[in-house]
């Protein structure tokens, strides 16, 4: 057991990936075989960043070195610097790696019978595991190269996923669009790099972070980096192509490129708190990812409250929930550097942004799932085309509800424990900032509350006289996100005190990091 | 499909063009190359079997389940040596003193020794044999597209 | 190579990736578009080749190194890595573009434009 944790940073990344090339082999040869082999395998992959968390948590953070002959020798003998791929996983890339897991699960097992009816089934399950190597290589690396690279991987199967289903013209848009909108993202990052390797001569994140100057050219790298991760995360003035990509994908992809969303979010915070630190000129950046963050939570719903389309609509909910996320680490990032303030609300403000994560990677991918859902029913995503579907699908219906009051932040639900962490942190910092959250939150209630009576109540109409519940493995990949939702709220003490504060405290402490590469500094 | 004169030298020419193809997948850890430049190398020559026969010709001698079972297997070796490592740490360069490419390379400037650099040559192999089956699929795939054929599945 | 000021790589890679987003911002067709990422992917490589190079530098592939520098190797196997992504990154984008004019019959970013708002 002990063995298999040392080696699990690796084995999470390399058990999809080689999964990922058995899938075509074994699908020749028959079907139930290769989707148990899916399932299996990611079922394996959650038990191991479970294993690896506990550890983690306990032990603080484990690095793993390739190919060298001991996975802690970060340092080869005789060089001064690392020079292997180094895996760095820490309390903020294991709680990303839970919510990666849990979700790549649950859409995998929703994809079974989603797109059951699909041609190119085995290369669907190559991409879909591709991305999931993908993903958990962005969340685990130390090394800035190795970022870009899975970056890549993550993007070109999401969006190879997003055209998949090629009958329709709006899934080669959405595709297009994503792949142009991944390409650019990722040559700025490639530049970014390139900038601090010509001053650093090197890669490693935590080498990096011990010697930057802050220099002219390191806040242009700075500034690349965080326009490049804050594109691909759908922030608001960049975020045009985020609902026509997210809409149109097969509902299980657009649940895991929500969560690539959040990863690309990851990758931003990892480059502020880790990569530039206490360097940085943390106020400045800070109040960018604030006024932005804000932005996009009240553009985003908005925006939401006028679409007709269900995925669409889901969508800019997404950037509006995301603007969350920013606001409340951007709060943190602000005030770093300031003991005091961090202390009495800066790591609280933290707290909130990241458990805002993970409440929204559990109700957003089940939303998204639902309205996969009835476009698997009814053959449509328009809302006005829909009614009177609770009399049908009343699975789907309760999922939808359990989403619906937890987006909103309906009090006893797991949406609310972390809004009121966010609201009463950021309420210190500056007012304003609770207060759009509120209105945000009211007109969050108010559109889902609109949807689902355009979708569910009413009379049962004739068209869809037919339609039946959803297959049983759509509904289990529901209740395998309801389930999470359901227990943060029954423990939310327990799940904040196992993953959340770990995670900000591993983006607060930057010497950290950088000792764990770099072995105690004299 | 081009003129007779251009398919003959076509013909000819392709051995050439997978023999350079392959020498530079089996140099790549002594001269510059590797697995995605020779598989590239390569490729270049079935596009030009592309461009002097047609796509559909093309399409008869190569089977599509070929080329996926040729990908899936060159990543699958190089993913099971990275494996096979792992009772140290994955990547492990265990081929090193061993006699298939385990020699300590040679002290100076010179060719080179071919057995050398442990697992580097089997995995150039490996991610040649992917590029090859990958890109002439992708270049196969897209001449199909252009003649206006559906792909099969 | 002396003849070569060090600096004029920089100033083409710059060149490359001012006239990629000119081409990428402004021009409606998405083939050109395409190019124009294809481009910028040329100026960003060229641009991390510039960085490992050093004048007079020998080839880092010597086990026993001659006197003088050495032309860096990292950048170059960054480049490589690079070289290899965007080969996939245009292959995709090529097959989505052929695909979006088969439905739309055209390649006029205005004109095949399904989605809007």
């Amino acid at each position: 057991m002990a063995t298999l944790i040392t080696h699990s940073p690796i084995l999470i990344i390399a058990i999809p990936l080689v999964t990922a090339f058995l899938t075509p082999l074994i699908g020749m040869a028959n079907r139930k075989v290769r989707d148990a082999l899916v399932i299996v395998s990611l079922a394996f992959v959650v038990v191991l960043v479970f294993a690896l968390a506990r550890d983690v948590v306990i032990n603080g953070i484990r690095v793993y070195t390739l190919g060298a002959t001991s996975p802690d020798l970060t340092i080869p003998t005789g060089f001064m610097v690392p020079v292997r791929i180094i895996l760095e996983v820490d309390g903020m890339s294991i709680f990303m790696g839970i919510i990666w897991s849990i979700v790549s699960l649950a859409a995998a097992i929703f994809s079974l019978s989603h797109i059951a009816s699909e041609t190119g089934q085995n290369r669907f399950y190559t991409l879909l595991l591709l991305m999931v190597a993908g993903g958990f290589g962005m969340m685990f690396t130390g090394d800035l190269f190795n970022l870009f690279v899975f970056l890549e991987i993550a993007s070109i199967s999401g969006a190879a996923l997003i055209a998949f289903r090629i009958k329709f013209a709006d899934t080669q848009e959405g595709g297009f669009k994503y792949i142009v909108i991944s390409a650019i993202a990722s040559l700025m990052v490639l530049f970014a790099i390139g900038l601090l390797y010509a001053q650093y001569n090197l890669l490693n994140i935590g080498a990096i972070a011990q010697v930057i100057q802050y220099t002219t050219l390191d806040k242009i790298a700075l500034a690349l980096l965080l326009i490049a991760f804050t594109m691909k995360a759908g922030m608001v003035p960049l975020h045009l192509w985020f609902p026509d990509a997210y809409s149109v994908a097969p509902a299980s992809i657009t649940g895991m490129l929500v969560i690539t969303s959040h990863a690309c979010m990851y990758a931003a915070f990892r480059v502020c708190f880790t990569l530039y630190g206490s360097m940085l000129d943390a106020p400045v950046a800070g109040w960018i990812l604030i006024v932005f963050g804000l932005l996009s939570m009240f553009i985003g719903v908005t925006m939401a409250v006028f679409q007709k389309d269900v995925m669409r609509f889901m969508s800019y909910h997404a950037i509006s929930q995301l603007g969350y996320m920013w606001v409340g680490v951007g709060v943190g990032l602000a005030v770093l550097g300031n003991a005091e303030f961090i202390a009495a609300y800066g790591r609280d403000a933290m707290s909130g942004g990241i458990f805002h994560i993970l409440n929204h990677a559990m109700y957003k991918p089940l939303l998204f799932f639902t309205g996969g859902a009835l476009f698997h029913c009814t053959g449509t995503r328009d809302l006005t085309k829909m009614g009177g579907l609770a009399h049908k699908m009343k699975w789907t219906t309760i999922l939808y509800i359990i989403g619906t009051l937890s987006i909103s932040g309906i009090p006893p639900l797991n949406g609310f424990s972390s809004k009121i962490l966010i609201y009463e942190s950021v309420y210190q910092f500056h007012p304003i900032l609770t207060i759009t959250g509120i209105i945000t939150s009211i007109l969050t209630l108010a559109s889902f509350t609109k949807a689902f009576h355009s979708a569910f109540m009413g009379a049962e109409l004739p068209e869809y006289k037919e339609v039946k519940e959803v297959p049983r493995s759509m509904v289990i990949a529901m209740v395998i996100l309801a389930a999470g939702i359901v227990f943060i709220t029954l423990f939310p003490s327990l799940v904040v005190d196992w993953t959340i504060h770990p995670a900000a405290d591993a983006l607060i402490d930057q010497e950290a990091y950088i000792t764990a590469v770099m072995g105690a500094i004299p | 499909m081009l003129s007779k004169i251009v398919r003959t030298v076509a013909n000819q020419l392709i051995l050439f063009i997978l023999t350079f193809g392959l020498y530079i997948i089996a140099h790549g850890h002594l001269t510059p190359g590797g697995g995605f430049q020779g598989g590239a190398v390569v490729v270049s020559g079935v596009v030009m079997l592309l461009v002097a026969f047609n796509s559909q010709e093309l399409k008869k001698s190569l089977r599509e389940r070929l080329l996926t079972i040729m990908e899936s297997t060159g990543a699958l070796i190089f993913a099971i040596l990275g494996f096979v490592g792992i009772g140290t740490t994955f990547f492990y360069n265990i081929l090193v003193g061993s006699p298939v490419f385990g020699r300590i390379p040679p002290s100076g400037a010179g060719p080179g020794d071919f057995w050398t650099a442990g697992y580097i040559p089997p995995m150039n192999f490996a991610v040649g044999l992917k590029v090859i089956a990958g890109l002439t699929a992708v270049v196969l795939a897209l001449a199909l597209f252009a003649s206006g054929e559906e792909v099969e599945e | 190579m002396e003849y070569i000021p060090l600096n004029f790589p920089f100033l083409a890679a710059a060149l490359l990736a001012g006239i990629s987003f000119y081409i990428i911002i402004f021009r409606k067709n998405l083939i050109k578009l395409i190019m124009g990422v294809g481009m910028m992917s040329s100026g960003v490589n060229l641009f991390l080749v510039a960085l490992g190079y050093r004048a007079g530098g020998n080839v880092p592939i010597y086990t026993d190194v001659p006197e003088g520098p050495m032309v860096l190797s990292v950048p170059q196997a960054l480049t490589l890595t690079s070289i290899v992504i965007n080969v996939a990154v245009l292959a995709l984008m090529l097959s989505m573009v052929i695909n979006v004019y088969r439905h739309t019959g055209s390649l006029d970013s205005e004109k095949s434009r399904k989605m809007k708002g």
